[in-house]
Formats: structure tokens, sequence, C-alpha cells
């Protein structure tokens, strides 16, 4: 099953209530994936910076600590801010190299669950309202954000194993269906550089989206080349810095809705996560058709 | 005239009061405010009474429906009206994928489009959409008729028995052994009916649809194939 909603904010007045609005959503949706959730949020950025958000294996490690001992010991200029499991680090771009040899080799537990100049994501394993809470995901302001709910198929039920999966510069994906050739196409990715960490199949579509990418392509046209390359059933909605996307295999079996007003851009996989937006009674609300990519960019 | 808040009341509730009522109820009008996409709203009604959703419904809304007429006043989500037996689901907005599956009698009208699967397996039911329909609509259709006024999408009557479709615009692709049949007399009359039970009739000339049906080439085993297997 899995749940999945997105949010592309396109009035400026809306950004503060981003978090709120994707928690009321994610909210709607926790019945389709009770086992873990994950928020993926596109907040205000800083020029030649990095935002590094880690987390430890489980809930339970103390992610601070870790944040504060790599900023002591090979980034003195970070900024550190901890929210439940995870830390976001906020380092300058030419640090991050160092940083990320750094936490390889000493702190190999710790996995960088993202890096972006805007993108910061927060996953966890437990029921989707109480992760939301837990990551005060409701305060939250940004231009755009993801969040999924998890029923896990394909691999185990931990921290990494929660959407959204990020596997380049301000790139995140979130899916619902399952990947049939994810072992063979995780192989040529690695080959190809892309880090891919986890078993999962999902990590590697957003693996080769950003490879995709990587090589000149645009949101839209990886998300049209998947069609061939990715074999399965999916609903996939993707984020980069600007841009917010969404395809659907050309069978169509994982259910989409979309809805469309002068303020935002939401997608969602069931009606009902859309019912509180502002203005959903008026909105243009329509299914995305199979095989057909969706995309809005910032301007 | 009950009026049932689904902000208030959950939907168990609702449709085991539904589920209650007797033949010869006075409860014949119901009134469901407040439905937020919510889940098999009004599911396996067996009474002869009229259901007024003021809203979107989510999945399964009127499904198993015998006699009652249940009216979605906005959008259903997946699987409306799914394997009804009689009676008539009216959905004001669009319907989700696979509207009427399964469906072995009564009515089902779309006022907007529905998407993907409209009327897979049905097998008595009449669908009529008056917007567009989506990929693999009426895919192993047994029986009763598909009516759309707009577009079919890929690969329509995929597989199709006996159900018949009558489509006014361009269809996307054919499904294997679903072919464009003569439009005869017989035909437009059927049709007339159909448009007359949803209040179209004579707004729309009939000859502007087209059939479709099975070329029954894949019924029985063709024995030239033998070697294929």
């Amino acid at each position: 099953m899995c749940g999945i909603a997105g949010l592309f904010i396109k009035q400026r007045s809306l950004e503060p209530q981003l978090g709120e609005l994707l928690t009321k959503m994610t909210s709607t949706l926790c019945g389709r994936g009770p086992d873990s959730a994950g928020f993926a949020i596109y907040g205000a950025g800083e020029r030649s910076k990095t935002k590094l958000t880690i987390a430890g294996p489980s809930a339970s490690y103390d992610i601070g600590a870790a944040a504060e001992r790599l900023k002591r010991d090979v980034a003195p200029k970070a900024t550190v801010s901890v929210r439940y499991s995870h830390a976001v680090i906020t380092l300058d771009d030419a640090d991050l190299p160092k940083v990320e040899a750094w936490l390889g080799a000493n702190l190999p537990e710790v996995n960088i669950v993202s890096a972006g100049r805007r993108l910061e994501i927060f996953k966890e394993v437990g029921y989707p309202d109480d992760v939301a809470k837990n990551f005060g995901i409701a305060e939250m302001s940004g231009t755009h954000g993801i969040t999924h709910t998890r029923m896990a198929t394909e691999s185990a039920v931990t921290t990494d194993g929660a959407h959204p999966f990020s596997t380049g510069t301000d790139q995140c994906l979130v899916h619902n269906g399952s990947l049939s050739n994810h072992a063979s196409l995780r192989r040529t990715l690695r080959r190809d550089g892309i880090k891919i960490k986890t078993e999962n199949d999902s990590e590697v579509a957003a693996g080769y989206l950003t490879r995709q990418m990587r090589d000149g392509q645009s949101l839209g046209e990886a998300l049209k080349s998947g069609l061939n390359d990715l074999d399965g059933f999916f609903t996939f909605v993707v984020g980069t810095e600007s841009g917010f996307g969404v395809i659907r295999d050309p069978i169509a079996c994982k259910p989409a809705v979309m809805a469309e007003t002068g303020d935002y851009v939401a997608f969602a996989s069931e009606y009902k996560s859309l019912t509180g937006l502002p203005g959903i009674a008026s909105a243009k609300v329509w299914e995305p058709k199979p095989a057909t990519p969706y995309f809005w960019e910032r301007d | 005239m009950p009026n049932i808040d689904l902000a208030k009341t959950s939907v168990r509730e609702l449709n085991a009061a539904l589920h209650r009522l007797t033949p010869t109820t006075n409860e014949t009008f119901w009134t469901v405010t407040n439905p937020g996409g919510e889940h098999s709203i009004a599911v396996g009604v067996d009474a002869d009474v009229t259901i007024n959703i003021e809203g979107n419904a989510g999945y399964f809304c009127g499904g198993m429906n015998k006699n009652a007429t249940i009216v979605v006043e906005g959008s259903a989500g997946q699987g409306v009206g799914e394997n009804m037996m009689s009676g008539l689901i009216h959905v004001k907005g669009d319907a989700s994928q696979s509207a009427g599956a399964t469906g072995r009698g009564g009515r089902l009208i779309v006022e907007g489009n529905a998407s993907a699967r409209c009327g897979i397996s049905m097998k008595g039911i009449d669908i009529v959409v008056k917007g567009d329909i989506g990929h693999l609509s009426a895919f192993m259709g047994q029986n009763g008729r598909l009516v759309v006024f707009g577009e079919a999408g890929e690969a329509l009557g995929d597989s199709l028995y006996e159900a018949r479709l009558y489509v006014r615009g361009p269809v996307a692709s054919l499904g294997a052994d679903c072919v464009e049949k003569e439009m005869r007399e017989e035909h437009k009359a059927e049709l007339i009916e159909l448009l007359k039970s949803c209040g179209e009739a004579f707004k729309i000339d009939v000859s502007e649809f087209k059939r479709y049906g099975s070329a029954r080439k894949l019924y029985n085993f063709n024995i030239d194939n033998a070697g294929a297997y």
C-alpha cells in the first residue's frame, strides 16, 4: 500500500504553513502506511552553504552528541540543529567532502539522509502521526515538501528504509509500488558513481533519476526515461530544489489524485488527504494520467 | 429524513443504520454531510431509499448496492458502485478508477470523467459517463452497456465478452479482441433508451456514437496455436 502526499506552494504567503498542511495531509494516510513515515521539506537556504541531515541507526541513538562531535572535530563553523532523531548541520559547501569522509571514518553508523542547499529530510519508524509530532514538522515553513507513510514490502522496517530517499543534492523521491529490476539497476547505478546505501527498491528509483539529471536530463525528461528503464509498478513524487514532479507507471495501479489552485499544487494517494487544504472546494482536482510526467518549477 | 454528519458519526455507524432498514421503512430519504472522502460510504445497502452524499466520497462508495438511489454531489474515489446489483448511483463530479467494477445490474451515471478500468469485468450493469474514460475500460466485460459521451483511453474492451460499448469521442486504442461494430437501428434504439434513463435523450444525436464489441476470437482455443504451448 503506502501513502504519499506532496505540496508545492505558489503563493508565498502560504509558505509558513507548509509543515502544518503536510502534517494534516499525512495524518489521513496513516492507514495506508502505519510502520514508518518521512518528510522532505524545502525550506530556507543560504548561498554556498549545504544543509546535511544526519540520523543514527534508530531513534534511540544520540544524534545530538554525534553532531556536536562532528562540529568540534571537522567543521567548527557549522551550525547544528537537532530535531528528534535527526540533526541538520549547516556547513560551508567547501567543507562537505571533508565532513562526509570524517563521518565515514568516525561514525559509520550515522547515515547522511540528505544534503542540499534547502532540502531537509526527517524520517523514522513509527506511526506517522507520532513521527510528525516528534519531529515538529507542523512548525516548519518552506516552498514545497513531500511525505510518505510506509507499509514495507521490499526491505526491512528501519529508519534508513523509510522514505523519502535522497541520492543527489536537493533531490528526493517517495514511491508507492514496488520495482522488480532494482537489484540489477542498483549494480549499474553504483558502477555509474551513484551512491545507493540500502537494499530498498525505491532508493534505486531515486538514484536512477539522480543519474539521469546528472547526465543532463531535465526532471521531466528523467521521469519519462524512467518509464522504459524501471520495471514494476510505481507512483513517484519527486522534489528538486526548484521543482516538484509526479509520474505513474503505464498501468497506473497505484492511486494518485492532484489538486491545483492559484496558491498551490497538491498531490495525494487519496482525495481524503486534500480535504484540509485551503480553497480545496474550488480547486481543479484530477487524476494524473498513466505514463505521463507532470512537473512544476519555481521561478 | 435522517441526516448523518460524517464529521460526527463514523461510516460504520452510518452503514449499520442503512443495513437495518426494512422494505417498509418510512425513512426513505437520507442525507450524508461532510463525507470528506471517507471510504465505503453507503456500501451494501438493500432498501429502496435515496441517499444524498453532499460532497466527495472515497473508495467503494455504494458498493454492492441493491435497490437504493445514491447521489454523490461531488466526486467519487476508486471502485464506486463496485459489484452493484440494482438501483442507481449518480456521481455529479468525476469517478476514480474501476468505477462500476464487476457490477451485475443497476445504473451508474457519472457526470464528469471516469479514470482507468471503468466497468472492468462488468456483468450486467449500465454505466453512462458523460465525460471521458481512462485506459483498460470494460476489460473482460461480460454483460451490460457502457456509454461514453467523451473519449476512451487505451485498450478499450480488452478481452471483452458480451458487454456492449458505445463511445462518442475518439478511442485511443482497442484492446485484444475488441472491434468496432455496425450501429444498427436496434442499437440506436437501445442507446436512446439509455440516454432517456439519464435525462439526455434527444439532446445528443445517437448516430455520433460508435459501437464496440467482442470479435469473439478469444472464446475458444484455436487449434492452430497448439504449437505455441
